[in-house]
């Protein structure tokens, strides 16, 4: 075997590894819903290519208002649905979308596009 | 539509005005309305864009008013006749798909000068122009590097911001392999034209902008045609959005006001004349007239409408003129309702989805993986030029990978499918509902207000002793007029029905537990039971069998006696509404066991059963232990579907897999059912169901497809049939199979929408 394989073969199998490690090892933090004063624990998600940030912690029990901002005319993104909520909105470009829930138990709610290409998580702790 | 207006009166009217930019605009509109004969006053405000104008409704009428703001050189807004001279807004969609295309275009144009010059020497003229390895052609290549770096910045950008987007999340999607393809071809392509020299064979210093140029502009192109596609999916929910009302007619201050429907307040005055939209939800005050529901309903024919019934907004009123409480206004109207309940259910998920999306949560970095290994394998033992054979199998695998057409699959049905029944009238909560609706082998129907009216109506009239059939009607429907009994109004009803006209009685008295006694017209008329008559002294000797008879068929028959003397029988029953003889039968058609659940007693049921062919009878079942009855079906090993009118049957309807709330209008019990027929017919039930089949078939055939396309096409882009075949993809071919896959996928929950239901109103 030439150098230039053995050098090949390292790469590929050092891309795996490091593919496996960024997309499926890595634990996300997530970002952590904010209490206001209106009782709601409320968080911002910038829609573009995906949802920025994609998990949200929030406390089970308290209600939590989702404020959705999309900055792309991608149709993709133009739904945003929580199927364990049975609820959903349409996001139009540059506005921002209240979405409120109400996680009463603990658990992970997962949100989506309509065609579930990009994801989101809810954590309720 | 000419105004209709009382001679001589002054109106006021409000309307929207597009165009204006400033407030020298409103002044010339206004000149313009106050020169119009019949104006009394007009104000046009810049800040609302609109007008309200007084005017004497004998001089001048709407037209003359909109005619007078187009002489002025703008625009009437939010008058629905006047909505189709504004210049269409282009929605989101469109915007997108406008945008979508002019990249293709760009891509497309680039894309046939990169096909050409990559291969210079196929061609038979340009071979001679620029040889291969030629400096002429390594410059034309330089100037290809750079137009399809433009190509990449332009066509492809949303490629690369929704690439870096999703690495940020740690997350990869369909953008994410194009972005890494088209780069990485176009990348390989750059360092081959720039320093040739790296390269041991001059065979590796190909380029391939061709592949960046082209994929990009055929994934654009099936971007575009998927925003088509989809936008049809969703139609359903947009008619149901066009069919709200824009204005209505309002009477305030003794006056007949045109004002925006969003305006209207509950306890407002609405008048509607013939042909026109009935903008909100309330109960008609005065007038009558037909209104066709079938809009929200799906049932053909027209309503008869009058004093006290309730009318619902965006349905159309046919033949007379009426005038309306509103009750409910925006959010809370039937339509609001329906709409929303629409989406909602569109956000859920049919439960095969879960599944899907485990699988797609791990396909995009898969399909990486996958490509890298590709990479290695082909460099590793593939023919030479290995470096440019391994090149090309790892860009096409990234490219052929379709996680869209996985992802789309069953959303795309779902929407479909649940706007499709929204049409025919039927809500169905969610993709849950609509997923074991299809499962379903045991029907259970409710008898009273499902299979029957609920209400006893006048079945039959029986004379002896010379009586003529209508005196002896006309005579029990007079001793009834006062009773409360629903017996009596089913009497009653049935005597006006054909036309006689009940008098008063006199010395009415209810006998409880027997029957009613009155004078009528000089006539001692006593009409009850057996017992009644007996006590009274009155021979019925030869009427008794034929009341046995009429009771073996579920009828209540009543006594008649006038004078001392039996003149007849009265029967009424609780009639089996139309329909659901058909609808029996076509659920037997379908395979499903048709059950009746009933609080009767076993007679009445089996007489019903029998007239509408249901094999199976639960009688003398209490309100309380339908459920139960539910439940022990259920132990039989059945998916069980009830049907149930949704208030006294929300326990069964709730135990059961699918529960079918029969609702009739505005009164929809949506809460405790999983599938709503507004409409009040059991035909409905059928149609959930063949619904529920159609979609459920169209969801498989596209998860078949989407994963028979993955599984076949990445093997094949990784170069498995090269040893055997010497089959091996371009990228090119991979970047239309990708797009063609996804579209499909769309179009094939597109074909549902061509659905019929079987049983349709015949």
């Amino acid at each position: 075997m030439t150098l230039d394989k053995i050098l090949v073969l390292l790469g590929g199998a050092g891309a795996i590894a490091f593919i496996v490690w960024f997309f499926w090892l890595v634990k996300k933090e997530g970002a952590r819903a904010v209490l206001t004063s209106s009782g709601y624990q409320e968080a911002m998600i910038l829609v573009k290519g995906g949802y920025t940030p994609d998990v949200i912690r929030v406390e089970a029990g308290t209600p939590v208002r989702l404020k959705f901002r999309r900055e792309e005319t991608s149709g993709c993104s133009e739904m945003v649905m929580f199927p364990d909520f049975q609820k959903s909105a349409s996001l139009p470009e540059g506005e921002v979308v209240n979405i409120e829930l109400m996680p009463k138990i603990k658990g992970t709610y997962e949100f989506q596009c309509q065609m579930g290409m990009l994801r989101g998580r809810v954590i309720a702790e | 539509m000419a105004t209709h207006v009382q001679e001589g009166s002054i109106s006021e009217v409000r309307f929207g005005i597009r165009g204006m930019y400033c407030a020298s605009c409103a002044l010339q509109v206004e000149a313009s309305l106050k020169q119009t004969p019949g104006v009394v006053e007009a104000t046009v405000n810049p800040a609302l864009n609109d007008a309200v104008v007084l005017f004497d409704t004998a001089v001048a009428n709407h037209d003359a008013l909109h005619e007078a703001v187009r002489k002025a050189g703008y625009r009437v807004a939010g008058n629905e006749r006047d909505e189709t001279e504004d210049p269409p807004r282009l929605s989101d969609e469109d915007r997108e798909y406008r945008s979508l295309m002019r990249k293709w275009w760009f891509g497309a144009a680039v894309g046939i000068f990169t096909m050409v010059f990559s291969y210079p020497w196929l061609l038979p003229y340009l071979r001679d122009m620029l040889p291969r390895g030629s400096e002429q052609l390594r410059y034309l290549w330089m100037a290809m590097g750079v137009l399809s770096l433009a190509v990449l910045a332009y066509s492809g950008s949303q490629f690369f911001t929704g690439m870096w987007a999703s690495l940020r999340n740690r997350r990869a999607n369909m953008h994410t392999l194009i972005a890494f393809g088209t780069s990485i071809a176009w990348i390989y392509s750059t360092i081959a034209v720039l320093f040739p020299q790296i390269f041991p064979e001059a065979a590796m210093t190909e380029v391939y902008y061709d592949v960046t140029v082209v994929v990009t502009a055929l994934v654009v192109l099936g971007l575009a045609m998927e925003i088509r596609a989809k936008g049809r999916t969703s139609e359903a929910i947009k008619k149901l959005i066009g069919l709200q009302a824009k204005t209505a007619r309002v009477l305030r201050g003794g006056q007949e006001v045109d004002i925006p429907v969003e305006e209207v307040a509950v306890g407002d005055l609405i008048i509607v004349r013939p042909g026109e939209k009935i903008p909100v939800d309330g109960v008609i005050v005065t007038g009558s007239s037909a209104v066709d529901e079938s809009m929200i309903t799906g049932e053909s024919i027209p309503v008869e409408k009058s004093h006290g019934d309730e009318v619902i907004g965006a349905t159309i009123n046919k033949t007379g003129s009426f005038r309306f409480e509103a009750t409910k206004v925006g959010k809370d109207t039937a339509l609001a309702n329906i709409i929303r309940m629409v989406q909602d259910a569109q956000a859920t998920k049919v439960p095969i989805q879960r599944i899907v999306d485990v699988v797609s949560g791990y396909f995009t970095p898969a399909v990486i993986i996958l490509a890298i290994v590709g990479f290695v394998v082909w460099y590793l033992v593939g023919p030479a030029p290995a470096l440019t054979y391994a090149l090309v199998v790892a860009v096409t695998t990234l490219i052929i990978a379709c996680p869209c057409a996985l992802g789309m699959a069953t959303p795309m049905s779902l929407t479909t499918g649940i706007g499709l029944g929204a049409q025919h009238g039927i809500l169905i909560r969610g993709g849950g509902a609509l997923q074991r609706a299809k499962e379903l082998r045991t029907i259970v129907l409710d008898k009273t207000g499902t299979i029957t009216y609920g209400k006893p109506a006048l079945t039959d009239v029986l004379v002896v002793n010379g009586f003529i059939e209508d005196e002896a009607l006309r005579l029990a429907a007079a001793v009834e007029r006062t009773s409360e009994h629903p017996l009596a109004e089913a009497i009653v009803n049935g005597a006006r029905e054909r036309g006689l006209a009940p008098s008063d009685p006199r010395d009415f008295r209810a006998i409880p537990g027997h029957g009613v006694a009155g004078a009528v017209d000089g006539h001692t008329v006593l009409l009850g039971n057996l017992k009644l008559m007996r006590e009274r002294g009155v021979e019925v000797a030869g009427l008794e069998d034929a009341s046995r008879a009429l009771a073996d068929e579920g009828k209540t028959p009543m006594y008649l006696a006038v004078d001392g003397t039996a003149a007849g029988l009265v029967a009424a029953a609780d009639t089996v509404k139309p329909d659901s003889v058909v609808a029996i039968a076509a659920l037997r058609e379908m395979g499903i066991e048709v059950v009746m659940i009933t609080g009767d007693n076993a007679r009445t049921a089996n007489a019903i059963a029998r007239q509408v062919g249901v094999g199976r009878v639960l009688a003398d079942v209490l309100p309380q232990d339908k459920a139960d009855e539910v439940r022990k079906l259920q132990l039989e090993g059945k998916i069980v579907g009830m049907v149930g009118d949704g208030i006294n049957d929300a326990p069964a309807l709730a135990q059961s897999d699918v529960g079918f709330a029969i609702g009739t209008g505005t009164d929809v019990a949506i809460e405790a059912s999983d599938i709503t027929l507004i409409k009040g017919s059991l035909r409905g039930v059928v149609t959930a169901i063949q619904i529920s089949r159609a979609t459920m078939r169209n969801v498989y055939q596209n998860l078949f497809g989407a994963f028979i396309y993955n599984s076949v096409g990445i093997p094949i882009a990784l170069g498995l049939l090269y040893p055997f075949f010497g089959i091996l993809l371009s990228p090119i071919l991979a970047a239309a199979a990708m797009s063609f896959s996804s579209v499909t996928v769309i179009s094939n929950a597109n074909r549902l929408k061509g659905f019929t239901p079987a049983v349709s109103a015949a």
